[in-house]
């Protein structure tokens, strides 16, 4: 999990914290791996989440204003609108998948470095 | 409807003592504020995922959603699919977040890195307002309900019922504290996913597995033909309506994740880790539970028919226990009866302990206390809130009997919305956001959302309205979430860039580590 790589490199003083042993957050704050991790996952997690919005607005608005394009019939009984309410089902589990997998693989070993050097978990 | 009532009570009670003695016997360690609060955030972050999953699908969803879909047909459906994407909000923005920074109540959160006592009893006052709504729904629910499935007429009798839920609600929580309740989520959430799931296997295989069939059975069964499988039968009438209905979606997919109940669910959990795998274990149970519902909805209304839901006493909310009766007899439609009207306790306790963590927390011990409460005051004050809070609602239930149970609830996500959710993204993402920016955001969102309520339709004006002989409305809408989330998200921002104060840089630093890391999270005591 952590990144031993990185952390066997840095000397001592790297350690984020202050002179009681507590974790220094200006410290860390300003340090290079929190911005990045900051950046990184903002810039994730901001246009998903603008993205399910639009997505689910534009479906909303389709179904206010335009139900006889949701009414078009596809196969059997089955119309657009159906198949698209059921695509929202199919994009929440989509980005739901996509988020876990970001976190777990991209972040989170980011934080678990980062926590180890501001002296928790240890 | 030609229910056993006796059956009926028999099953719903054998649930209730099942749930009472697992409350008794996880309830020992039930003695400190982090137990009654966040059940010492022992809980996995599936168990945790399933009770949340249990907190949100209240009667409202089961009966109410269902039952719009057997009636309304696609109008019914367009209504779950704002419930379920609404979790994508928490998922991506909330869940960790608020794990990491705050301990037991959204208080915790907001008022981090602000002015402590304003920001708290803000906080509070929309927890206790949005929590109101909430159980009242739930509590008057609990009374169609009753009348629906024992066949209960009298304003009396009902009564009777509301008051013994809620009796039964306050000893889960005095008792069983949030660890209690927890358990009774993941037990009516289990026992409710099992219940919806097995329902809609059997619809569709008695239709062959074939949705065209399912389809075109509903459709012949439906007052509104197959125009039920295109929107607009409900809310298709006129150009308010249909903004109407823009309004509520949008209530709905901003309020889930800003619901007082819900947010205290993260709190449950050790970390971080856990709080995301609760979210997306309620993700996938919730799009279960909808699919099923879609089935079961389009069900009704090909065996049941929808001329015969709606004559029936209880209306929409009526379709799942008809069609549980006309396919499974008696014993299914008391099973379903059964995990309906625990899915109301579950979430009724889940709201007082809630409110009365707000109360308790907040208000009294660090706004009335300063943060330093004397020993053990702050638990009897919470388990004082929750009698309180317990009886309220009861009074309110029986008072709220017969007004529309899913426009209360509907509300209550709107508020929500309004006066919370602006405060937690700009609390947790915007630097800059300061005491005064708090302060105007809730105030204005809480004041303008329920001020548009009272002069909405919902009030008066309107043929289903609480006040049908005087008419003061002058808002066309029943949702006010179009008006109130955007302007509760402006008076944020002005009130930040207006305001003399400015944040503690110290304090935001702190918080930015803290939300994205937990580095400085209290550890599990």
């Amino acid at each position: 999990m952590t990144r031993m790589s990185s952390f066997a490199q840095v000397p001592e003083k790297d350690y984020l914290v202050d002179e009681s042993g507590e974790p220094d957050f200006a410290a860390i704050h300003a340090h290079p791996e929190f911005l990045a991790l900051r950046r990184r996952v903002l810039r994730f997690v901001f246009p998903l989440a603008a993205l399910v919005l639009c997505w689910y607005l534009t479906y909303v608005l389709l179904a206010a204003y335009a139900p006889d394009l949701m009414a078009t019939p596809v196969f059997g009984s089955v119309n657009a609108g159906l198949l698209l309410g059921l695509s929202q089902f199919a994009s929440t589990v989509l980005i739901m998948s996509r988020y876990a997998r970001f976190a777990r693989r991209k972040a989170d070993p980011m934080v678990a470095s980062l926590r180890e050097r501001a002296g928790v978990d240890r | 409807m030609n229910g056993d009532p006796i059956l009926n009570v028999a099953i719903f009670l054998a649930i209730v003592a099942v749930t009472l003695f697992v409350v008794y016997r996880v309830s020992s360690a039930n003695t400190s504020t982090a137990d009654y609060y966040a059940a010492g955030s022992a809980f996995t972050g599936v168990q945790n995922g399933v009770a949340l999953s249990g907190d949100y699908l209240s009667a409202a969803s089961f009966l109410g959603v269902a039952g719009a879909i057997a009636v309304h047909g696609y109008d019914g459906f367009l209504y779950s699919i704002g419930f379920l994407v609404a979790w994508l909000i928490p998922l991506l923005l909330i869940a960790e977040r608020f794990r990491n920074v705050g301990r037991f109540t959204m208080g915790d959160v907001v008022s981090f890195r602000m002015r402590q006592r304003p920001v708290r009893a803000a906080a509070a006052y929309s927890t206790l307002v949005i929590s109101a709504f909430y159980l009242i729904a739930q509590m008057a629910g609990a009374g169609v309900l009753v009348s629906l499935l024992l066949d209960v007429r009298s304003t009396g009798g009902q009564a009777l019922v509301i008051a013994g839920v809620g009796v039964i609600m306050i000893v889960y929580v005095l008792v069983g504290g949030m660890k209690g309740t927890t358990w009774v989520q993941i037990i009516k959430a289990s026992l409710l996913l099992v219940c919806v799931l097995m329902l809609s296997v059997f619809i569709l295989g008695k239709f062959g597995f074939s949705l065209t069939t399912l389809l075109d059975r509903a459709a012949a069964g439906n007052g509104h033909g197959a125009a039920m499988h295109a929107p607009g039968t409900q809310y298709g009438a006129s150009p308010t309506s249909r903004l109407d209905f823009v309004s509520l979606a949008l209530a709905l997919v901003l309020g889930a994740g800003a619901l007082p109940h819900v947010l205290m669910r993260f709190y449950t959990v050790p970390d971080a880790f856990q709080a995301r795998r609760s979210v997306l274990s309620a993700l996938w149970a919730m799009v279960l539970f909808y699919l099923a519902t879609l089935v079961i909805g389009y069900g009704a209304s090909a065996i049941v028919g929808s001329s015969a839901i709606i004559s029936a006493p209880g209306g929409e909310n009526a379709a799942v226990p008809l069609l549980a009766f006309e396919v499974g007899g008696a014993v299914l439609l008391a099973i379903v009866a059964a995990v309906a009207f625990t899915t109301i306790l579950a979430v009724v306790a889940g709201l007082t302990l809630t409110a009365s963590a707000s109360f308790a927390h907040d208000v009294y011990a660090n706004v009335l206390r300063g943060g330093r409460p004397k020993p053990g005051a702050e638990l009897r004050v919470a388990r004082i809130t929750a009698v309180v809070i317990g009886c309220l609602s009861i009074l309110g239930g029986i008072l709220a009997l017969g007004q529309n149970v899913a426009s209360l609830v509907a509300l209550a996500f709107a508020i929500a919305a309004s006066a919370n959710l602006p405060t937690i993204l700009y609390t947790l993402f915007w630097r800059r956001f300061s005491t005064t920016g708090s302060l105007f955001s809730m105030y204005g969102g809480l004041g303008s959302c329920l001020l548009l309520i009272a002069f909405s339709p919902v009030v008066s004006g309107a043929s289903n309205s609480i006040f049908t002989n005087v008419d003061f409305h002058l808002f066309p809408l029943s949702n006010p979430g179009l008006v109130s989330i955007p302007l509760s998200f402006l008076l944020g921002y002005l009130g930040t860039v207006l305001g003399r104060d400015r944040p503690d840089p110290r304090l935001a630093d702190q918080l930015e580590v803290r939300s994205l890391t937990g580095i400085g999270a209290r550890p599990r005591p």
